[in-house]
């Protein structure tokens, strides 16, 4: 065990697990504590937009020209993470030309592929676009994956030896003699990987360098080590449609505003976002209004959306930051570029940075730009490698092979697999035992929600992200028990319960906020599977099994009898005696 | 030429059917359109009654518990003696295919999770599996059945039954495709397909030969319920045979085999009751006189064909079912727009626990005694339409366990008091 490192990262989102990476590829001794899954705070909480850079062409420059920067770094080391679904921006009738004019020069300007198509054209390539379209810019915006791509940081982190902690919070920075030393985490009880210490332990972990890395929590980071970190936690609301109604990022070509944006991504479209801020980035409002005005906004652009199904809403909190005294009052204002604070410059203490703002599509660079800063703090002199190192999953991954055959799959459910998988299709999908479906809507099967086990233990929302699985039109109602199962053996059954418990819950939460139409008829029947079939609702108080119908016997002798019962003993545990091998033939 | 019947009953699932039949043999013509699949397919063939009021401790007595039950309760409405009595209707038409009727009392299943569930009637096939006797039990689960792990159904169980359980997870004879349908496992069984040449032996025998080998003192042997489909029971009793003890399925989620099975029953009932069922085609519109329904449209594709009756049944499901519908906007019952009550506010009709007391559970129509829909201020909406099973709101069928008692008692009350005021 490592309880000393020469880099600490706190935070398992992009940014973080980009830091752990790239500052483990330089050889430092890197750990990196997140204090739920990975993804868990705004990574896991976006719409998965690869920026072109063409949002930012007008407003801001400097972001817009790094955007697609990295939009090209992406697409070479991450190519399983990412889809190249191109985006439009569309101008409709009563929007403004100006804007129009502005943003096509400002992609020019900034080096971003940029091509004007008239409506015709537009509506040739997204048919579902309004009548009203006037005309369009089309730029290389895509899809990304965040949970692949931030779990693919940290997995390749871990492969140059850095120990990632997922399920740890920051109790404690420690500061001795003035100089931040490391911090004290919990680890937390419950479901999850814990390979490094027991649940429900605190542990201190010292670093020469510690990378507050926790986006809209950083203030409260900030806070256990005596610093202020002035974040400002901005809410926006996503709505994630059940089918893609289209295939291209499109996006609404006029001055900033909420409701202006749909994503493609993968089986689905998600419609983004609003943009209000909130005191606490973990509890805020999650508000009907915001939902309603996704669907009714968006549907000037699609209109089909307004009759289409919904399946769920999510949230997610930008951890926006400006300089001290800026005074910008409205949060879409607020720039989205990132800040390091060198607490040693800024605060006079030592041993601690924070990162704060950005965007992720550039959270490989901003890491860059960190672990250069920490190198020069440590006196290391290592190059950064991320930008050409592919991510495991992305090396040499490139032809397109059958593999319906290959691994016994039915081709949909192949073609899927290896997508997310990327360059470890082969370690993953070949088995020689059977590799049945797991969840039927996202095509997941059996080998990749075990592989998924290996990276994240028994917590099975760190296996949703990693997979898919239960993120489909059912939203988990078909699926969330088998994936439970495929815990066990490995899990006892109270983990495996409380795991399978917590799925559900986590799934329905975002589902009540889609609770009407095929939304409401599918949540009515997930209900129905898990507390009529499987009595999945509660853990019924049995006093006495012997008062209950034991049923007719029809015996041996060809007479009937009704079975007696031994109502005398009560309920008991004899778990030890449980056989759990398969059958080796 | 016209269609007309005196009975026109909407909706075929295990409302609309119990209330066609009792409709028939009363002696009135019959006819039973019904839109989509029914949902008996995706539930577990258990007949649950009432398993739960309010508490954590299941009911040993439904009936007794069914006057505590809040007014607006569909049991309330058709009275405990309607439920005995459907009941006894469902134990004739279902004859050998389920027991339970021999009492009152509710038996506790145990269910593919590995929970305990309380429930009035079972299948047969799951007899032998009740929670409520006590002998040793082994479950056996397979590697291609993703849904049922019975080792961990097993660990489950065994916490709170006084019996032992132990489970293990086996292969099913025979090459079958990873991600085989469970009911291309029961035609297996159903054909005794000949999975090992060389040894001559059946699909039953091979799997009964794999099972012997983790048998040990086990009492009775529990499978996933994928026993057959047409040849369940010889499927089982070959499987005893082999195994020299009892055999039973645990009840699963869709596809359900037994849901299968008891539809067959019912259509073969609705049958040879004279019952005329069309099935395929909705029904989107209504004509009414003077606070009665005359006809309604029934949407055959290329037109809407009137069907006249004098007395109807809504029997269309639920949310689940689409029997009631729901916009962002709000919730209706889609064919005779009958009033739901609702909170006005989208986000009222839900908790923020799953499984926390859910007011979109109990959405559906309000009805009188007669079990016809009542209107916003309480009033019949037609003089001649009643309302049966899931469509019917006021209760929460998952919670309680009365998803089948409601549909049984309420189908039968509706097919009553159509006849009754045929006369």
């Amino acid at each position: 065990m490592t309880d000393r490192v020469d880099a600490l990262v706190v935070g398992g989102g992009s940014t973080g697990c980009g830091i752990a990476r790239d500052l483990a590829m330089r050889g430092l001794s890197v750990a990196l504590v997140e204090q739920g899954n990975l993804t868990h705070g705004t990574t896991g909480r976006m719409h998965g937009l690869l920026h072109s850079g063409g949002r930012y062409a007008v407003s801001d420059q400097a972001s817009a020209r790094e955007c697609i920067e990295e939009n090209r770094v992406l697409r070479e080391i991450a190519s399983h993470c990412v889809e190249m679904t191109g985006g439009l921006f569309v101008q409709l009738e009563d929007d403004p030309d100006e804007y129009f004019e502005e943003k096509l020069a400002g992609c020019r300007e900034c080096d971003i592929p940029a091509e004007v198509l008239t409506a015709e054209e537009a509506r040739e390539r997204e048919p579902y676009l309004t009548g009203d379209v006037k005309r369009a810019i089309a730029v290389p915006d895509g899809a990304v994956d965040p949970f692949r791509l931030c779990v693919a940081n940290a997995a390749d982190a871990a492969e140059h030896g850095a120990r990632i902690e997922t399920h740890a919070k920051v109790t404690d920075v420690l500061v001795e003699d003035g100089e931040v030393a490391g911090v004290e985490v919990e680890h937390e009880s419950g479901p999850g990987k814990r390979n490094h210490s027991l649940p429900g332990t605190t542990e201190e972990i010292r670093a020469d360098h510690v990378i507050n890395a926790t986006g809209a929590w950083a203030g409260r980071v900030g806070k256990m080590a005596g610093v202020d970190v002035e974040v400002r936690p901005s809410k926006g609301v996503m709505v994630i449609m059940n089918v893609r109604q289209v295939d291209t990022v499109v996006n609404r070509c006029r001055k900033k505003g909420d409701a202006d944006i749909i994503v493609p991504h993968e089986t689905t479209a998600i419609l983004g976002t609003t943009d209000v801020e909130v005191e606490d980035p973990e509890d805020y409002p999650e508000e009907r209004w915001e939902v309603d005005m996704m669907i009714e906004t968006l549907s000037e652009l699609v209109p089909i959306l307004d009759d289409a199904r919904t399946i769920r809403s999510f949230w997610g909190v930008r951890p926006l930051y400006e300089p001290p005294g800026t005074g910008t009052t409205d949060p879409t204002d607020i720039t989205r570029d990132f800040f390091l604070l060198d607490h040693e410059d800024r605060d006079s203490l030592p041993g601690m940075t924070s990162i704060v703002g950005g965007k992720f599509t550039t959270y490989r660079m901003m890491a860059e730009k960190i672990s250069d800063h920490v190198c020069a703090k440590l006196g290391v002199s290592a190059e950064c490698r991320t930008a050409e190192e592919p991510l495991p999953g992305s090396e040499d991954f490139s032809v397109l092979r059958d593999y319906m055959d290959e691994f016994g799959l039915r081709s949909p459910i192949g073609r899927r697999s290896v997508q997310r998988l990327g360059s470890r299709a082969d370690d993953v999908l070949e088995t020689t035992d059977p590799n049945p479906t797991v969840c039927d809507c996202e095509a997941v099967t059996r080998a990749e929600i075990q592989d998924a086990i290996d990276g994240s233990g028994s917590d099975l929302n760190a296996v949703r992200i990693r997979t898919r699985a239960s993120m489909g039109n059912c939203q988990g109602g078909f699926c969330c028990h088998r994936m439970a199962n495929e815990l066990h053996p490995r899990y006892d059954e109270p983990t495996v319960s409380e795991a399978w418990d917590e799925l559900v819950q986590e799934r329905w939460k975002g589902e009540r906020h889609a609770l009407w139409g095929e939304g409401l008829s599918q949540a009515a029947l997930n209900y129905q599977l898990h507390a009529t079939t499987m009595s999945l609702d509660r853990t019924p108080e049995i006093a006495d099994f012997g008062a209950f119908d034991s049923g007719v016997e029809t015996a041996t002798d060809g007479g009937e009898r009704t079975t007696g019962s031994r109502s005398s003993s009560g309920p008991r545990s004899d778990g030890g005696r449980t056989e759990r091998g398969r059958d080796g033939d | 030429m016209a269609i007309e019947s005196d009975v026109l009953v909407i909706g075929g699932g295990l409302a609309g059917a119990t209330a066609a039949i009792e409709a028939a043999r009363g002696g009135a013509s019959v006819r039973l359109v019904a839109h989509k699949e029914n949902t008996l397919r995706n539930a577990s063939g258990l007949i649950d009654v009432l398993g739960y009021n309010g508490g954590d401790e299941p009911l040993v007595e439904p009936f007794e518990a069914i006057a505590d039950l809040p007014d607006e309760h569909p049991y309330r409405k058709v009275g405990v003696e309607a439920v005995r009595e459907s009941l006894a209707l469902f134990d004739e038409i279902a004859g050998d295919l389920y027991e339970g009727g021999h009492t009152e009392t509710n038996a506790l299943s145990p269910t593919y999770g590995g929970r305990v569930k309380p429930t009035g009637r079972y299948p047969k096939s799951a007899a032998a599996g009740l929670a409520s006797r006590t002998e040793d039990t082994l479950l056996v689960g397979f590697e291609i059945v993703t849904s049922f792990d019975a080792p961990l159904a097993a660990e489950r169980l065994d916490s709170s039954v006084p019996f032992d359980v132990r489970g293990v997870t086996i292969r099913f004879p025979g090459e079958f495709r990873a991600d085989a349908r469970i009911t291309r496992l029961a035609t297996a069984l159903d054909a005794d397909e000949l999975r090992d040449r060389e040894q001559r032996l059946g699909t039953r025998e091979a799997l009964a030969a794999r099972v012997a080998e983790y048998l040990g003192d086990a009492e009775r042997v529990g499978f996933p319920a994928l026993l057959g489909d047409d040849e369940h029971q010889a499927v089982r009793e070959a499987l005893e045979t082999e195994l020299g003890v009892p055999v039973f399925e645990v009840p699963m989620g869709p596809p359900s085999l037994p849901g299968m099975r008891l539809e067959d029953r019912l259509y073969e009932e609705l049958d040879a009751e004279g019952v005329r069922v069309e099935s395929g085609n909705p029904v989107v519109g209504y004509t009414a006189d003077d606070g009665r329904i005359t006809a309604v449209s029934v949407d055959r594709g290329r037109r809407e064909v009137p069907y006249h009756a004098e007395q109807f049944v809504l029997a269309t499901g639920g949310l689940v079912g689409k029997g009631i519908d729901s916009s962002r906007e709000g919730v209706s019952e889609p064919v005779f727009d009958c009033h739901v009550p609702q909170p006005e506010e989208r986000y009222e009709w839900f908790h923020d626990r799953v499984f926390d007391d859910q007011p979109y559970a109990r959405f559906g129509v309000s009805v009188d005694d007669g079990l016809r829909p009542l209107d916003s201020s309480g009033e019949p909406e037609f003089s001649n339409l009643r309302a049966a099973g899931a469509v019917l709101g006021g209760y929460d069928m998952a919670r309680e366990k009365s998803a089948s008692g409601v549909s049984l008692s309420t189908g039968l009350v509706a097919g009553q008091r159509a006849n009754e005021d045929l006369q």
